[in-house]
Protein backbone atom coordinates (compact mmCIF):
# COMPACT_ATOMS: atom_id res chain seq x y z
CA UNK A 1 0.00 0.00 0.00
CA UNK A 2 2.02 3.00 -1.37
CA UNK A 3 -1.31 5.52 -0.84
CA UNK A 4 -0.67 9.09 1.37
CA UNK A 5 -3.70 10.77 3.03
CA UNK A 6 -3.64 14.78 3.07
CA UNK A 7 -5.71 16.71 6.39
CA UNK A 8 -7.86 19.29 5.10
CA UNK A 9 -10.64 21.46 6.85
CA UNK A 10 -14.01 19.39 6.71
CA UNK A 11 -15.13 20.07 3.55
CA UNK A 12 -18.55 20.06 1.47
CA UNK A 13 -20.13 17.38 -0.25
CA UNK A 14 -19.78 13.27 -0.08
CA UNK A 15 -16.41 10.91 -0.97
CA UNK A 16 -15.80 10.35 -4.61
CA UNK A 17 -12.87 8.69 -6.03
CA UNK A 18 -11.55 9.81 -9.97
CA UNK A 19 -8.62 11.00 -11.66
CA UNK A 20 -6.60 14.17 -10.43
CA UNK A 21 -6.43 16.86 -12.77
CA UNK A 22 -3.59 20.00 -11.18
CA UNK A 23 -2.59 23.36 -11.95
CA UNK A 24 -0.18 25.69 -10.39
CA UNK A 25 -2.88 28.36 -10.68
CA UNK A 26 -6.09 29.68 -9.43
CA UNK A 27 -9.57 29.41 -10.30
CA UNK A 28 -12.93 31.24 -11.01
CA UNK A 29 -15.87 29.38 -13.14
CA UNK A 30 -16.62 32.51 -15.17
CA UNK A 31 -13.03 33.52 -15.83
CA UNK A 32 -11.48 30.63 -16.46
CA UNK A 33 -13.46 28.15 -18.22
CA UNK A 34 -15.87 27.28 -21.12
CA UNK A 35 -18.36 25.78 -19.58
CA UNK A 36 -20.13 24.29 -22.76
CA UNK A 37 -16.45 22.50 -24.03
CA UNK A 38 -16.03 21.68 -20.46
CA UNK A 39 -12.38 23.19 -21.21
CA UNK A 40 -9.83 25.92 -19.53
CA UNK A 41 -10.47 28.58 -21.74
CA UNK A 42 -8.21 31.66 -20.54
CA UNK A 43 -4.97 31.59 -22.40
CA UNK A 44 -2.64 32.28 -19.58
CA UNK A 45 -3.98 29.75 -17.08
CA UNK A 46 -1.78 26.83 -16.39
CA UNK A 47 -4.86 24.08 -17.40
CA UNK A 48 -5.31 26.31 -20.62
CA UNK A 49 -6.84 23.27 -23.04
CA UNK A 50 -7.32 20.78 -20.54
CA UNK A 51 -10.75 18.77 -19.85
CA UNK A 52 -11.97 18.47 -16.19
CA UNK A 53 -15.13 16.91 -16.52
CA UNK A 54 -15.66 14.01 -14.42
CA UNK A 55 -12.08 15.08 -12.83
CA UNK A 56 -10.47 15.56 -9.53
CA UNK A 57 -9.46 19.17 -9.64
CA UNK A 58 -6.61 20.60 -7.80
CA UNK A 59 -6.17 24.32 -7.48
CA UNK A 60 -4.61 26.63 -5.40
CA UNK A 61 -6.76 29.60 -4.68
CA UNK A 62 -9.99 30.70 -5.40
CA UNK A 63 -10.29 34.03 -7.53
CA UNK A 64 -12.47 35.91 -10.04
CA UNK A 65 -16.33 36.97 -8.93
CA UNK A 66 -19.56 35.58 -7.77
CA UNK A 67 -20.60 33.88 -10.59
CA UNK A 68 -19.29 30.33 -9.49
CA UNK A 69 -21.72 29.96 -6.81
CA UNK A 70 -24.72 29.75 -9.41
CA UNK A 71 -22.43 27.83 -11.91
CA UNK A 72 -21.04 25.20 -10.38
CA UNK A 73 -24.76 23.53 -10.08
CA UNK A 74 -25.30 24.73 -13.60
CA UNK A 75 -22.48 22.53 -14.16
CA UNK A 76 -23.22 19.26 -12.97
CA UNK A 77 -27.10 19.66 -13.91
CA UNK A 78 -25.85 19.07 -17.11
CA UNK A 79 -22.73 16.69 -15.90
CA UNK A 80 -20.23 19.20 -17.26
CA UNK A 81 -18.46 19.40 -13.67
CA UNK A 82 -15.19 18.37 -12.03
CA UNK A 83 -15.96 15.31 -9.80
CA UNK A 84 -14.28 17.42 -7.07
CA UNK A 85 -12.72 21.08 -6.53
CA UNK A 86 -9.28 20.78 -3.96
CA UNK A 87 -8.04 23.74 -3.13
CA UNK A 88 -5.30 25.33 -1.02
CA UNK A 89 -8.27 28.22 0.12
CA UNK A 90 -11.19 28.11 -1.35
CA UNK A 91 -13.68 31.70 -0.52
CA UNK A 92 -16.66 32.26 0.55
CA UNK A 93 -17.93 31.44 -3.31
CA UNK A 94 -16.48 28.61 -3.92
CA UNK A 95 -17.44 26.60 -0.84
CA UNK A 96 -21.71 28.24 -1.45
CA UNK A 97 -21.16 27.13 -4.77
CA UNK A 98 -19.89 23.73 -3.49
CA UNK A 99 -22.78 23.87 -0.78
CA UNK A 100 -25.50 24.61 -3.74
CA UNK A 101 -24.12 22.06 -6.23
CA UNK A 102 -23.58 19.46 -3.63
CA UNK A 103 -20.05 18.86 -4.99
CA UNK A 104 -17.31 17.72 -2.92
CA UNK A 105 -15.21 20.86 -2.10
CA UNK A 106 -12.31 20.17 0.65
CA UNK A 107 -9.45 23.11 1.22
CA UNK A 108 -6.83 24.24 4.23
CA UNK A 109 -4.13 21.38 4.04
CA UNK A 110 -1.06 21.68 6.10
CA UNK A 111 1.16 21.60 2.88
CA UNK A 112 0.61 23.01 -0.52
CA UNK A 113 -1.51 20.54 -2.13
CA UNK A 114 -1.16 21.25 -5.81
CA UNK A 115 2.78 20.16 -5.02
CA UNK A 116 1.99 16.65 -3.64
CA UNK A 117 -0.74 15.77 -6.07
CA UNK A 118 0.15 14.83 -9.57
CA UNK A 119 -1.92 14.91 -13.00
CA UNK A 120 -3.24 11.43 -13.15
CA UNK A 121 -3.08 10.55 -9.78
CA UNK A 122 -5.61 8.30 -8.16
CA UNK A 123 -7.37 10.04 -5.53
CA UNK A 124 -10.24 9.78 -3.22
CA UNK A 125 -11.71 12.59 -1.50
CA UNK A 126 -13.67 12.45 1.80
CA UNK A 127 -14.62 16.02 2.65
CA UNK A 128 -16.39 15.04 5.75
CA UNK A 129 -13.13 13.71 7.15
CA UNK A 130 -11.57 16.72 5.48
CA UNK A 131 -8.71 14.13 3.85
CA UNK A 132 -7.45 13.46 0.44
CA UNK A 133 -6.11 10.91 -0.35
CA UNK A 134 -3.47 9.68 -2.94
CA UNK A 135 -4.31 5.70 -3.91
CA UNK A 136 -0.95 3.79 -4.62
CA UNK B 1 -23.71 26.40 14.87
CA UNK B 2 -26.15 28.53 17.54
CA UNK B 3 -29.29 29.00 15.84
CA UNK B 4 -32.16 30.94 17.57
CA UNK B 5 -35.22 29.60 18.03
CA UNK B 6 -36.38 31.15 14.88
CA UNK B 7 -33.72 30.03 12.51
CA UNK B 8 -34.30 26.14 14.22
CA UNK B 9 -37.94 26.68 13.12
CA UNK B 10 -37.17 27.42 9.88
CA UNK B 11 -33.99 24.45 9.44
CA UNK B 12 -37.54 22.20 10.51
CA UNK B 13 -39.41 23.49 7.65
CA UNK B 14 -41.59 24.75 9.73
CA UNK B 15 -41.77 28.53 7.56
CA UNK B 16 -41.81 26.46 4.13
CA UNK B 17 -39.33 24.63 1.90
CA UNK B 18 -37.51 28.29 0.87
CA UNK B 19 -36.69 29.23 4.37
CA UNK B 20 -35.50 25.87 5.03
CA UNK B 21 -33.42 25.36 1.94
CA UNK B 22 -32.02 29.11 2.95
CA UNK B 23 -30.64 27.60 6.76
CA UNK B 24 -29.49 24.43 5.18
CA UNK B 25 -27.38 26.35 2.96
CA UNK B 26 -26.29 28.91 6.02
CA UNK B 27 -24.80 25.81 7.67
CA UNK B 28 -23.15 24.16 5.11
CA UNK B 29 -21.07 27.11 4.27
CA UNK B 30 -21.32 28.46 8.01
CA UNK B 31 -19.58 25.18 9.57
CA UNK B 32 -16.94 25.52 6.59
CA UNK B 33 -16.07 28.88 8.03
CA UNK B 34 -16.52 27.68 11.82
CA UNK B 35 -18.68 29.85 12.25
CA UNK B 36 -20.53 30.44 15.86
CA UNK B 37 -24.07 31.86 15.07
CA UNK B 38 -25.52 33.88 12.43
CA UNK B 39 -25.93 38.05 12.02
CA UNK B 40 -28.71 39.94 11.29
CA UNK B 41 -28.25 41.88 7.61
CA UNK B 42 -30.29 44.87 6.60
CA UNK B 43 -30.06 44.67 2.81
CA UNK B 44 -29.06 42.12 0.47
CA UNK B 45 -27.56 42.51 -2.59
CA UNK B 46 -28.05 39.95 -5.23
CA UNK B 47 -26.10 38.29 -7.89
CA UNK B 48 -28.28 36.08 -10.60
CA UNK B 49 -27.44 36.71 -14.53
CA UNK B 50 -29.09 33.53 -16.69
CA UNK B 51 -25.38 33.03 -18.06
CA UNK B 52 -24.97 31.92 -14.32
CA UNK B 53 -28.10 30.39 -13.14
CA UNK B 54 -28.68 28.22 -16.44
CA UNK B 55 -31.83 26.42 -16.70
CA UNK B 56 -31.01 24.99 -13.67
CA UNK B 57 -30.69 27.85 -11.27
CA UNK B 58 -33.64 29.48 -13.00
CA UNK B 59 -35.86 26.35 -12.33
CA UNK B 60 -34.66 26.27 -8.97
CA UNK B 61 -36.11 29.86 -8.61
CA UNK B 62 -38.76 29.21 -10.12
CA UNK B 63 -40.30 26.48 -7.85
CA UNK B 64 -39.36 28.93 -4.96
CA UNK B 65 -41.41 31.57 -6.78
CA UNK B 66 -44.51 28.96 -6.72
CA UNK B 67 -44.67 28.71 -3.29
CA UNK B 68 -47.65 30.28 -0.83
CA UNK B 69 -46.79 34.06 -0.77
CA UNK B 70 -46.13 33.89 3.04
CA UNK B 71 -43.25 31.58 2.23
CA UNK B 72 -41.59 32.76 -0.20
CA UNK B 73 -41.57 36.52 0.38
CA UNK B 74 -37.77 38.07 1.13
CA UNK B 75 -37.29 39.38 5.01
CA UNK B 76 -34.92 41.99 4.42
CA UNK B 77 -35.18 44.82 1.25
CA UNK B 78 -33.34 43.03 -1.50
CA UNK B 79 -31.88 43.99 -4.54
CA UNK B 80 -30.30 43.08 -7.58
CA UNK B 81 -26.92 43.21 -9.34
CA UNK B 82 -27.15 43.97 -13.62
CA UNK B 83 -29.24 41.39 -15.86
CA UNK B 84 -27.90 39.49 -18.51
CA UNK B 85 -30.17 40.56 -21.26
CA UNK B 86 -31.67 43.96 -21.56
CA UNK B 87 -34.38 43.16 -23.03
CA UNK B 88 -34.92 46.68 -24.92
CA UNK B 89 -31.13 46.21 -26.62
CA UNK B 90 -30.86 42.30 -26.68
CA UNK B 91 -31.71 41.92 -30.95
CA UNK B 92 -29.68 44.45 -32.07
CA UNK B 93 -26.29 43.20 -29.54
CA UNK B 94 -26.77 39.59 -31.38
CA UNK B 95 -28.47 37.93 -27.86
CA UNK B 96 -30.84 34.85 -28.90
CA UNK B 97 -34.44 34.88 -27.72
CA UNK B 98 -33.64 31.67 -25.49
CA UNK B 99 -31.25 34.02 -23.40
CA UNK B 100 -34.04 36.70 -23.42
CA UNK B 101 -36.45 33.72 -21.95
CA UNK B 102 -34.53 32.68 -19.75
CA UNK B 103 -33.96 36.30 -18.12
CA UNK B 104 -37.68 36.98 -18.32
CA UNK B 105 -37.97 33.93 -16.26
CA UNK B 106 -35.54 35.08 -13.70
CA UNK B 107 -37.07 38.45 -12.98
CA UNK B 108 -40.52 37.04 -13.41
CA UNK B 109 -39.31 34.40 -10.42
CA UNK B 110 -37.66 36.86 -8.60
CA UNK B 111 -40.87 39.40 -8.44
CA UNK B 112 -42.40 36.87 -7.14
CA UNK B 113 -40.17 36.51 -3.95
CA UNK B 114 -40.49 40.34 -3.20
CA UNK B 115 -36.88 41.03 -4.37
CA UNK B 116 -36.29 44.45 -5.86
CA UNK B 117 -35.15 44.69 -9.69
CA UNK B 118 -32.49 47.64 -9.30
CA UNK B 119 -30.59 45.92 -11.77
CA UNK B 120 -26.74 47.22 -10.83
CA UNK B 121 -23.78 46.72 -9.29
CA UNK B 122 -23.36 50.19 -7.84
CA UNK B 123 -26.07 49.91 -5.53
CA UNK B 124 -23.84 51.65 -2.69
CA UNK B 125 -23.73 54.92 -4.98
CA UNK B 126 -27.51 55.12 -6.60
CA UNK B 127 -29.59 52.63 -4.54
CA UNK B 128 -29.30 52.84 -0.43
CA UNK B 129 -25.59 53.40 0.47
CA UNK B 130 -24.06 51.13 3.37
CA UNK B 131 -24.16 52.27 6.97
CA UNK B 132 -20.31 51.93 9.14
CA UNK B 133 -20.42 48.77 11.02
CA UNK B 134 -23.67 47.77 9.08
CA UNK B 135 -23.68 43.71 8.29
CA UNK B 136 -24.40 43.25 4.62
CA UNK B 137 -25.34 39.94 2.44
CA UNK B 138 -23.69 41.96 -0.68
CA UNK B 139 -23.15 39.26 -3.90
CA UNK B 140 -20.60 41.49 -6.03
CA UNK B 141 -17.09 41.81 -5.61
CA UNK B 142 -17.28 45.95 -6.29
CA UNK B 143 -20.25 46.24 -4.21
CA UNK B 144 -18.86 44.22 -1.10
CA UNK B 145 -15.04 45.86 -1.69
CA UNK B 146 -16.97 48.97 -1.65
CA UNK B 147 -19.27 48.38 1.18
CA UNK B 148 -16.44 47.19 2.99
CA UNK B 149 -14.03 49.59 2.62
CA UNK B 150 -15.06 52.55 1.80
CA UNK B 151 -18.34 52.31 4.34
CA UNK B 152 -17.03 50.40 6.56
CA UNK B 153 -19.90 47.92 6.70
CA UNK B 154 -19.67 44.13 7.27
CA UNK B 155 -20.09 41.66 4.39
CA UNK B 156 -18.26 38.55 2.92
CA UNK B 157 -18.80 37.70 -1.11
CA UNK B 158 -22.37 36.56 -0.54
CA UNK B 159 -22.83 34.49 -4.08
CA UNK B 160 -26.47 34.08 -5.14
CA UNK B 161 -27.74 31.06 -3.52
CA UNK B 162 -26.12 32.53 -0.44
CA UNK B 163 -27.55 36.35 -0.79
CA UNK B 164 -30.64 33.78 -1.41
CA UNK B 165 -30.77 32.12 1.95
CA UNK B 166 -29.83 35.62 3.51
CA UNK B 167 -32.51 37.38 1.81
CA UNK B 168 -34.91 34.36 3.00
CA UNK B 169 -34.11 34.90 6.47
CA UNK B 170 -32.62 38.39 7.13
CA UNK B 171 -29.26 36.35 8.73
CA UNK B 172 -25.98 34.85 7.33
CA UNK B 173 -23.16 33.16 8.92
CA UNK B 174 -21.18 35.08 11.50
CA UNK B 175 -17.62 34.42 9.48
CA UNK B 176 -15.28 36.17 7.82
CA UNK B 177 -15.29 40.10 7.51
CA UNK B 178 -18.74 40.19 10.02
CA UNK B 179 -15.37 39.94 12.39
CA UNK B 180 -13.10 42.59 13.90
CA UNK B 181 -10.02 40.51 13.52
CA UNK B 182 -10.77 39.40 10.36
CA UNK B 183 -10.59 42.68 9.14
CA UNK B 184 -7.07 43.43 10.19
CA UNK B 185 -4.77 44.57 7.57
CA UNK B 186 -1.99 42.13 6.68
CA UNK B 187 0.21 43.08 3.95
CA UNK B 188 0.80 46.75 3.16
CA UNK B 189 1.64 49.11 0.17
CA UNK B 190 2.75 52.25 -0.58
CA UNK B 191 2.70 54.94 -3.32
CA UNK B 192 4.41 57.83 -3.93
CA UNK B 193 2.41 59.13 -7.15
CA UNK B 194 -1.00 59.13 -7.37
CA UNK B 195 -3.21 57.66 -10.68
CA UNK B 196 -4.30 59.62 -13.12
CA UNK B 197 -7.40 58.76 -14.24
CA UNK B 198 -9.93 55.93 -13.79
CA UNK B 199 -8.43 53.55 -15.64
CA UNK B 200 -5.04 53.88 -13.73
CA UNK B 201 -6.71 53.80 -10.56
CA UNK B 202 -8.28 50.46 -11.72
CA UNK B 203 -5.06 49.08 -12.82
CA UNK B 204 -3.11 49.84 -9.57
CA UNK B 205 -6.49 48.32 -8.13
CA UNK B 206 -5.26 44.69 -10.50
CA UNK B 207 -1.54 45.02 -9.47
CA UNK B 208 -2.32 44.78 -6.19
CA UNK B 209 -4.73 42.30 -6.87
CA UNK B 210 -2.36 40.05 -8.00
CA UNK B 211 -0.13 39.94 -4.96
CA UNK B 212 -3.08 38.87 -3.35
CA UNK B 213 -2.58 34.98 -1.71
CA UNK B 214 -6.40 34.86 -0.86
CA UNK B 215 -9.51 36.19 0.12
CA UNK B 216 -8.00 36.19 3.41
CA UNK B 217 -5.69 38.69 2.81
CA UNK B 218 -6.27 42.51 3.79
CA UNK B 219 -4.32 44.97 2.22
CA UNK B 220 -3.58 48.63 3.58
CA UNK B 221 -2.21 51.21 1.44
CA UNK B 222 -0.52 54.37 2.20
CA UNK B 223 0.60 57.49 0.63
CA UNK B 224 -2.61 59.07 -0.67
CA UNK B 225 -2.62 61.98 0.36
CA UNK B 226 -6.12 63.29 0.06
CA UNK B 227 -9.37 61.48 -0.41
CA UNK B 228 -9.82 59.88 -4.30
CA UNK B 229 -13.30 60.42 -5.29
CA UNK B 230 -16.34 57.78 -5.28
CA UNK B 231 -15.52 56.40 -8.79
CA UNK B 232 -11.92 56.35 -8.58
CA UNK B 233 -12.36 54.18 -5.15
CA UNK B 234 -15.07 51.92 -6.80
CA UNK B 235 -12.66 51.47 -10.56
CA UNK B 236 -9.74 50.50 -8.26
CA UNK B 237 -11.69 48.88 -5.41
CA UNK B 238 -13.73 46.75 -8.10
CA UNK B 239 -10.87 45.61 -9.79
CA UNK B 240 -9.06 45.17 -7.16
CA UNK B 241 -11.93 42.52 -5.94
CA UNK B 242 -11.73 41.09 -9.24
CA UNK B 243 -8.27 39.98 -9.70
CA UNK B 244 -7.55 39.56 -6.00
CA UNK B 245 -11.06 37.65 -4.98
CA UNK B 246 -10.23 40.45 -2.00
CA UNK B 247 -13.55 42.25 -0.14
CA UNK B 248 -11.72 44.85 1.69
CA UNK B 249 -9.13 47.73 1.59
CA UNK B 250 -7.95 49.96 4.07
CA UNK B 251 -6.54 53.12 2.60
CA UNK B 252 -4.57 55.65 5.20
CA UNK B 253 -6.28 58.73 5.80
CA UNK B 254 -8.74 58.04 3.79
CA UNK B 255 -11.23 54.57 4.58
CA UNK B 256 -13.17 54.88 7.61
CA UNK B 257 -11.02 51.78 9.45
CA UNK B 258 -7.69 53.41 8.62
CA UNK B 259 -7.69 56.81 10.29
CA UNK B 260 -5.18 55.84 12.60
CA UNK B 261 -2.94 52.43 11.61
CA UNK B 262 -1.61 52.17 14.44
CA UNK B 263 -3.59 49.52 15.79
CA UNK B 264 -4.70 47.89 12.67
CA UNK B 265 -2.03 45.60 12.13
CA UNK B 266 -2.72 41.38 12.45
CA UNK B 267 0.30 40.90 13.66
CA UNK B 268 3.81 42.55 13.37
CA UNK B 269 3.63 45.43 10.96
CA UNK B 270 4.52 43.69 7.42
CA UNK B 271 7.17 44.54 4.69
CA UNK B 272 5.96 47.59 3.05
CA UNK B 273 5.69 46.98 -0.25
CA UNK B 274 6.18 50.17 -2.67
CA UNK B 275 3.92 50.42 -5.73
CA UNK B 276 5.96 51.86 -8.79
CA UNK B 277 4.12 53.57 -11.31
CA UNK B 278 6.44 52.05 -14.19
CA UNK B 279 4.91 48.66 -12.22
CA UNK B 280 1.19 49.57 -12.64
CA UNK B 281 1.59 51.18 -16.29
CA UNK B 282 3.42 47.75 -17.61
CA UNK B 283 -0.10 46.20 -16.24
CA UNK B 284 -1.48 48.42 -18.21
CA UNK B 285 0.79 48.10 -21.23
CA UNK B 286 0.62 44.32 -21.15
CA UNK B 287 -2.44 44.65 -22.51
CA UNK B 288 -1.58 46.39 -25.85
CA UNK B 289 -1.93 44.68 -29.37
CA UNK B 290 0.07 44.09 -31.73
CA UNK B 291 -1.86 46.42 -34.38
CA UNK B 292 -4.64 49.11 -34.01
CA UNK B 293 -7.31 46.75 -35.63
CA UNK B 294 -10.33 47.58 -33.21
CA UNK B 295 -13.64 46.66 -33.13
CA UNK B 296 -15.92 47.30 -29.90
CA UNK B 297 -14.91 50.14 -27.06
CA UNK B 298 -17.14 49.43 -23.60
CA UNK B 299 -17.52 51.16 -20.71
CA UNK B 300 -19.02 48.57 -18.21
CA UNK B 301 -17.48 46.88 -14.83
CA UNK B 302 -18.61 48.67 -13.47
CA UNK B 303 -21.80 49.97 -14.75
CA UNK B 304 -21.05 54.13 -15.21
CA UNK B 305 -21.72 56.96 -12.51
CA UNK B 306 -23.91 59.88 -13.25
CA UNK B 307 -20.34 61.95 -13.30
CA UNK B 308 -18.80 59.26 -16.11
CA UNK B 309 -22.08 59.58 -17.90
CA UNK B 310 -21.79 63.23 -17.96
CA UNK B 311 -17.68 62.51 -18.96
CA UNK B 312 -18.53 60.52 -22.09
CA UNK B 313 -21.47 62.79 -23.16
CA UNK B 314 -19.09 65.55 -23.04
CA UNK B 315 -16.53 63.55 -25.05
CA UNK B 316 -18.52 62.64 -27.87
CA UNK B 317 -20.77 65.64 -28.09
CA UNK B 318 -20.57 66.63 -31.84
CA UNK B 319 -18.87 63.65 -32.73
CA UNK B 320 -19.22 60.61 -35.25
CA UNK B 321 -18.58 57.04 -33.71
CA UNK B 322 -16.42 55.27 -36.52
CA UNK B 323 -18.83 52.84 -38.60
CA UNK B 324 -16.28 49.91 -38.15
CA UNK B 325 -16.54 50.13 -33.89
CA UNK B 326 -19.23 49.66 -31.93
CA UNK B 327 -19.59 51.82 -28.78
CA UNK B 328 -21.36 50.70 -25.63
CA UNK B 329 -21.54 52.27 -21.91
CA UNK B 330 -23.66 50.37 -19.20
CA UNK B 331 -25.51 52.18 -16.49
CA UNK B 332 -27.92 51.65 -14.03
CA UNK B 333 -31.96 52.01 -14.86
CA UNK B 334 -31.56 55.34 -11.98
CA UNK B 335 -28.72 56.48 -14.07
CA UNK B 336 -29.93 56.03 -17.86
CA UNK B 337 -33.25 58.12 -16.34
CA UNK B 338 -31.17 60.56 -15.26
CA UNK B 339 -28.78 60.32 -18.34
CA UNK B 340 -32.47 60.72 -20.65
CA UNK B 341 -33.36 63.68 -18.63
CA UNK B 342 -30.24 65.63 -18.80
CA UNK B 343 -29.46 65.12 -22.44
CA UNK B 344 -26.44 62.96 -21.93
CA UNK B 345 -27.99 59.60 -23.85
CA UNK B 346 -29.13 62.20 -26.77
CA UNK B 347 -25.56 63.05 -26.95
CA UNK B 348 -23.93 58.85 -26.65
CA UNK B 349 -26.63 58.01 -28.80
CA UNK B 350 -25.98 60.99 -31.08
CA UNK B 351 -22.60 60.49 -31.85
CA UNK B 352 -23.85 56.65 -32.76
CA UNK B 353 -23.03 54.70 -29.36
CA UNK B 354 -25.64 52.45 -27.37
CA UNK B 355 -26.19 53.34 -23.85
CA UNK B 356 -27.76 50.01 -22.11
CA UNK B 357 -29.44 49.99 -19.42
CA UNK B 358 -29.52 47.62 -16.14
CA UNK B 359 -27.05 45.35 -17.49
CA UNK B 360 -22.78 45.36 -17.69
CA UNK B 361 -20.82 43.41 -20.51
CA UNK B 362 -19.27 40.41 -18.98
CA UNK B 363 -22.11 38.94 -17.73
CA UNK B 364 -24.14 39.28 -20.81
CA UNK B 365 -23.19 35.99 -22.62
CA UNK B 366 -19.96 38.21 -23.87
CA UNK B 367 -18.35 35.17 -25.72
CA UNK B 368 -21.46 34.55 -27.78
CA UNK B 369 -22.16 38.70 -28.74
CA UNK B 370 -18.27 38.66 -29.57
CA UNK B 371 -18.68 35.90 -31.96
CA UNK B 372 -22.12 37.32 -33.04
CA UNK B 373 -20.96 40.88 -33.98
CA UNK B 374 -17.12 39.58 -35.00
CA UNK B 375 -15.62 41.50 -32.17
CA UNK B 376 -12.34 40.54 -30.95
CA UNK B 377 -10.58 43.59 -30.36
CA UNK B 378 -12.16 45.83 -27.67
CA UNK B 379 -10.91 48.78 -25.35
CA UNK B 380 -12.00 49.65 -22.03
CA UNK B 381 -11.21 51.78 -19.00
CA UNK B 382 -12.04 49.24 -16.64
CA UNK B 383 -9.04 46.63 -15.63
CA UNK B 384 -11.69 44.57 -14.37
CA UNK B 385 -13.18 44.02 -17.83
CA UNK B 386 -10.09 43.94 -19.44
CA UNK B 387 -9.36 40.88 -16.86
CA UNK B 388 -12.16 38.77 -17.60
CA UNK B 389 -12.63 38.98 -21.38
CA UNK B 390 -9.51 37.41 -22.28
CA UNK B 391 -11.04 34.25 -20.86
CA UNK B 392 -13.87 34.93 -23.02
CA UNK B 393 -12.18 35.10 -26.79
CA UNK B 394 -11.29 39.04 -26.67
CA UNK B 395 -8.08 40.86 -27.14
CA UNK B 396 -8.47 43.40 -24.68
CA UNK B 397 -7.03 46.74 -24.56
CA UNK B 398 -6.90 49.10 -21.18
CA UNK B 399 -6.92 52.57 -21.92
CA UNK B 400 -8.47 55.95 -20.50
CA UNK B 401 -11.87 57.16 -21.56
CA UNK B 402 -9.96 59.83 -23.48
CA UNK B 403 -8.40 57.22 -25.51
CA UNK B 404 -11.22 55.13 -26.23
CA UNK B 405 -13.36 57.54 -27.40
CA UNK B 406 -10.61 58.97 -29.82
CA UNK B 407 -9.97 55.32 -30.67
CA UNK B 408 -14.18 54.86 -31.08
CA UNK B 409 -13.96 58.11 -33.56
CA UNK B 410 -11.21 57.08 -35.65
CA UNK B 411 -12.09 53.37 -35.99
CA UNK B 412 -8.69 52.08 -35.32
CA UNK B 413 -6.64 52.51 -31.64
CA UNK B 414 -5.43 56.32 -31.88
CA UNK B 415 -1.83 56.63 -31.55
CA UNK B 416 -2.27 58.12 -28.01
CA UNK B 417 -3.76 55.31 -26.78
Amino acid sequence: MTGRIYQGHTGIGGDVTGEALVGQDNFSARYDLDRIKGTFSRENHDLFGENYVGKILVLNIAKGGVATAWMLREMVSREMAPAALILNFANPIMAQGAAFANLPLVDRFDTDITEVIRTGDDVTVSPQNGTVSVNG
Amino acid sequence: MNLTEDEENMLAGKQGPARQFAMEQILRVGKFFDARDTVPVAQVHLMADPESLGEEGVMFLEGLAALDAGERTVRVPTVTDPRGVDLDAYKRLGQTEDMANLERRSIAAFEALGVMMTNTCINYQTICPPVLGEHLAFGDTGSTIYANSVMGARTNFEGGPSALAAAFTGRTPRYGYHLDIVRRANSLYTLDWRPDDLAEWGALGAWIGDQMTSYWETPLLTGVERAPTSDQLKHFGAALASFGSTPLFHMEGVTPEAHDIAGLFAGPRPTTVRVRREDVQDLIESYRPADDHLDVVVFAAPQLSLFEIQQLAGLLEGRKISTQVTLIATVSPEIKHAADRMGFSASIEGAGGMLLSGVCFYQMYAREIGEANGWKRLMSNSAKLVNILGGYGYEPMLATMQACVESACAGRIAKAA
